[in-house]
């Protein structure tokens, strides 16, 4: 039987094969890759698994593979701090999966027209969301998007220190320490464990016109609205220094737009907005500002525009002052650009359009209503308590310090009812242990929150 | 064998999409989300009232009110005016690789089993995907023949970027950090290999290249010294040439105690052909969404794999994925890592397509893969030199075989026509293809055009591109005015003047930026 052509690859039929290797004047392939010296080939076969060559092994293969983990799917699952469990619209799964959107790259927006439309379509309702004119095609993720703003910042007033603060996502933190490494200083403003928020007197004591920036978040990595937000801008600005707010953009339609309470910069995530959470996969970071120069022209990612086109009435789109960028400067441009996740930015915009104005209310107040609800209920429990009573969104701390369980082993038996519980925040934040870190959003109605308190109960009770 | 197809009377699709918020009428709605009930919200009272008035949102967001068939619409619309390379003929985009991404790779990311895990789960729960991710790391080391990998950065240049961060560590657990302050790259290296280093706080030095084309190796030994902490270079250059005394600028770099890192961006010619290994690199990357099938997804989500020797394996950024001879776990007990170059594990999706991709291979299809890419290449490259007038390549005396891609120059066309390169990247979507790369910067090689035929494209398809060129040229000699002011039949006409894009007055990144500006935009 003859050897069979590879479906992804047409030429690998023997004729066609030979035919174009006789166009091209050579008897074989290792006519052309003799260019490479004897000393620098590979000698050998490459030692890769066995291949499943038909799609239906390929299929099962993978599935069994993927069959080993546990889901959300089949598990309630409370942990949040960087990657939600929303609901992702089906449209959302549609745009998502077609070929057009999914397979292009870097074509120019005339037979790319739609993608450039439709990032700049979701510029322009991030900027509603943050109240600010100019936002960038997404980052790798939020962490990027933090450590972009930092370095914006640095480049506007020369500067080379920025505040962060203690309290932030530990794994954000650990991006933002390796990005400011050459030449910007990272020093940490101290938060109050009771609150869970920035203590103002310690930065007060840290600011300095050495600052280039100041950078919270909120929500903060533990849910709570960092309620002194608009005075920490304030003070940061008597030192003439960037204020950087970083949020959760589904918290956007209850809380104030950053702009609005002083934020020079706003960096934040997409992925609650149409994205599942794929191990954390699936992130997408933005970064928006003033639309004046002195922002605009430090931005290292590409920047989509609508311009007009010699048709009248038509609407087109381009790169905006590209001449930034490293593509265009190499090491003399702001940062370094490259392929970051532009499909997700696209999604994040089908989603907003989908969820609407009153939806996005809705979204934020039920959520944090379902908080209301879940603080209520573990209160409740003997052993269990909230130590935190700042108002928060959609995650808030859990203290099991009152129970003979830890938080661990507590998750390991939820895990035999089918529940992923809060993240263990004690490995990660020194301030809190025995405490959980629990999330909950639409997904979960009173039926899950009951299920996950009755369940934490028996636990407690029955060990 | 199928005939030579050439769309004549194509046209893309041109809905004329307005903007969305365009399409807006107060209280549609797309999608209703899930209330709270009753019982919640009477337990949970007023929260709104619990957020301090500076924190609170006085106004609605200004999102559009679109209903869910209209949104569904319109950026359905908007997808059909994107040219995506599974559609079409995308030999264009050279240094890219656009090659086939198969559906069934979106089906498995697709699978709840993947799409719903959180990155905090306990590691009991993630076995499987744990599993891929080092079953993955096994393969690209093996294609690269070194010893550790890490898929954590979200793309190529982000893997470069995480080689520079490595650099810098490495350097500073050795104390000599301030000394060793530069990282050499060379003009046809890709710009994130001048670019990233840069970031990473050092400085760089650029190699031009010699009469061949070729990395000056002369220029090479000038620029190396005790300061040298590592070379950054590609092989082949995004010009197509393949280097063949690479292993020479190594021990050049070695001998003075540098390090030694490999752009294997695109290494797709040559899987299971030659390796970092052999070439004596200490690292390398691989752009996955390039070499191993995965979509671009319009510029990411992507994955850069990267690989190193053992002697820097300790400072990878955490966490590294381990086994412990019974179970698969993610390690952040390594103090020599740099930390983080970005959150949790890195765009899992794209490595679960990625190891299908491979599975669906085997060492077979891996090479055979190389093999065509380079038939492919060489026989679009001679019959285009040959048929289209005007159309010539960059070094075409030097003697060099081409390998996966070549960088051509339509100089003489310009020279001779006054069409550049830009009016004919145009004309070709009016054509059914996409536009074509034309080269990063610097432009050394004048009007260039930079063509991939990777493997995913068959015989017809090489033949159209061809017949597409050569009308084009002819098109440029006839009829100069109607190429340049092309395209004629694609989703958008050409911009009105590209200078505005460049003007803080007239740029609009948003609406509500054009709203405000939209008169001096239109102000001629």
């Amino acid at each position: 039987m003859a050897k069979r052509a590879f479906p992804y690859i047409p030429n690998s039929v023997e004729e066609i094969k030979a035919e174009l290797l006789e166009d091209i004047g050579i008897s074989d392939v290792e006519d052309i890759f003799k260019e490479i010296p004897d000393h620098l080939r590979f000698d050998g076969k490459l030692n890769i698994p066995e291949p499943k060559l038909s799609e239906y092994e390929l299929k099962k293969h993978v599935e069994r593979i993927l069959s080993k983990n546990k889901s959300a799917q089949d598990n309630l699952n409370f942990k949040g701090g960087g990657v939600w469990q929303h609901y992702v619209p089906s449209v959302c799964r549609t745009i998502a999966g077609r070929d057009e959107f999914l397979t292009a790259y870097v074509g120019d927006a005339y037979a790319d027209h739609g993608k450039f439309q439709a990032l700049f379509e979701t510029a322009s309702m991030i900027g509603e969301l943050v109240e600010m004119d100019a936002v960038n095609t997404p980052t790798y993720d939020w962490s990027n998007a933090i450590v972009r703003s930092i370095r914006m910042a640095a480049r506007i007033n020369g500067r080379k220190e920025v505040l962060i603060p203690a309290s932030m996502s530990p794994s954000r933190k650990k991006v933002v320490l390796n990005y400011c490494k050459p030449d910007i200083k990272v020093t940490e403003i101290d938060f109050d464990q009771e609150t869970a928020l920035i203590e103002l007197d310690d930065l007060k004591a840290k600011l300095s016109e050495k600052v280039s920036s100041v950078y919270i978040e909120n929500p903060n990595y533990l849910g709570y609205l960092e309620l002194e937000a608009e005075k920490i801008g304030e003070l940061a600005h008597q030192y003439g220094a960037e204020f950087i707010v970083g949020v959760d953009p589904s918290s956007l339609g209850v809380l104030e737009a950053p702009a609005n309470y002083g934020a020079d910069i706003v960096c934040g995530e997409l992925q609650p907005f149409g994205l599942n959470m794929k191990w954390g996969g699936a992130l997408s970071g933005f970064i928006a500002s003033p639309d004046e120069e002195k922002y605009v022209g430090e931005y290292p990612s590409l920047l989509f525009g609508i311009t007009p086109t010699v048709e009248e009435g038509e609407y087109g789109f381009g790169h905006v002052a590209f001449e930034r960028t490293s593509y265009a400067q190499r090491e003399k441009g702001k940062d370094f650009i490259g392929t970051s996740t532009a499909l997700y930015g696209i999604i994040a915009g089908v989603y907003l359009a989908l969820i609407g104005p009153k939806g996005l209310i809705e979204l934020g107040e039920g959520i944090m209503q379902r908080c209301e609800y879940a603080k209520e209920k573990f209160a409740e429990l003997e052993g269990v308590s909230i130590p935190i009573q700042t108002p928060s969104f959609k995650e808030f701390v859990v203290d099991f310090s009152g129970c003979s369980k830890s938080v661990k082993e507590i998750n390991q038996l939820l895990e035999e009812e089918n529940i992923f519980g809060g993240i263990e925040l004690g490995e990660k934040m020194e301030e809190y242990q025995n405490c959980a870190l629990f999330c909950f959003t639409e997904v979960h109605d009173r039926y899950d929150i009951n299920k996950l308190i009755n369940s934490i109960e028996m636990i407690i009770e029955k060990y | 064998m199928g005939k030579t197809i050439f769309r004549e009377n194509f046209h893309q699709a041109d809905w004329d999409e307005p903007i969305i918020y365009e399409m807006s009428t107060p209280g549609v709605r797309g999608i209703l989300v899930p209330e709270p009930d009753q019982k919640i919200k009477d337990r949970a009272g007023d929260v709104l009232a619990k957020i301090p008035a500076s924190l609170r949102r006085k106004e609605e967001p200004n999102l559009p009110e679109v209903s869910q068939k209209h949104v569904l619409m319109h950026w359905t619309h908007l997808a059909q005016e994107t040219m995506g390379s599974n559609l079409t003929n995308d030999i264009s985009e050279g240094t890219c690789t656009m090659k086939y991404n198969p559906r069934i790779n979106e089906e498995l990311v697709e699978n709840t089993d993947f799409s719903l895990l959180h990155p905090e789960q306990s590691e009991e729960t993630v076995q499987g995907i744990l599993e891929i991710y080092s079953e993955f790391e096994n393969i690209v080391k093996e294609v690269s023949g070194l010893d550790k990998a890490t898929l954590q950065p979200g793309g190529g240049n982000h893997a470069v970027y995480t080689a520079a961060s490595i650099v810098r560590k490495y350097w500073e657990e050795k104390g000599e950090l301030e000394q060793r302050d530069e990282i050499i790259t060379t003009i046809f290296s890709h710009p994130c290999d001048a670019a990233t280093p840069k970031t990473a706080g050092f400085k760089v030095i650029t190699l031009q290249p010699d009469e061949q084309g070729l990395p000056d190796i002369e220029a090479l030994k000038e620029a190396v010294s005790e300061r040298t902490a590592a070379i950054f270079m590609t092989n082949p250059e995004d010009i197509g040439l393949y280097n063949p005394k690479v292993d020479k600028f190594v021990e050049i770099v070695h001998e003075v105690g540098g390090l030694c890192f490999y752009d294997q961006a695109n290494a797709n010619a040559f899987l299971g052909v030659a390796r970092a290994k052999e070439a004596g690199f200490d690292m390398c990357h691989f752009n996955v969404h390039k070499t191993f099938g995965t979509p671009h997804g319009g510029s990411g989500p992507g994955n850069g794999a990267f690989c190193c020797k053992q002697k820097l394996a300790k400072y990878l950024p955490v966490p590294t994925v381990e086994h412990d001879g019974d179970k698969y776990y993610p390690d952040y007990d390594r103090p020599h890592s740099i930390g983080k170059v970005r959150d949790f594990y890195g765009t899992a999706g794209v490595i679960v397509r990625a190891y299908a991709w491979v599975m669906a291979m085997g060492e077979e299809g891996l090479r055979e893969t190389a093999d065509i890419s380079v038939i492919n290449n060489n026989y679009l490259y001679r019959n285009l030199v040959e048929e289209v007038k005007g159309l010539s390549y960059c070094y075409p005396d030097n003697g060099l075989i081409r390998q996966e891609q070549v960088r051509y120059t339509w100089k003489e066309l310009t020279d001779d026509t006054g069409v550049d390169t830009l009016a004919i990247e145009r004309r070709i979507a009016d054509y059914g293809i996409q536009h074509y790369w034309t080269s990063h910067e610097p432009w050394l090689i004048p009007e260039p055009m930079t063509l991939e035929p990777c493997e995913s494209y068959s015989k017809d398809d090489l033949d159209e591109y061809i017949k597409v060129l050569k009308r084009i040229a002819e098109e440029a000699y006839q009829d100069p005015e109607m190429v340049k002011n092309a395209p004629h039949k694609a989703a958008s006409r050409k911009r009105k003047d590209d200078n505005m894009l460049d003007d803080p007055e007239r740029w609009a990144l948003t609406w509500r930026a054009y709203q405000k500006k939209k008169d001096k935009i239109h102000a001629d």
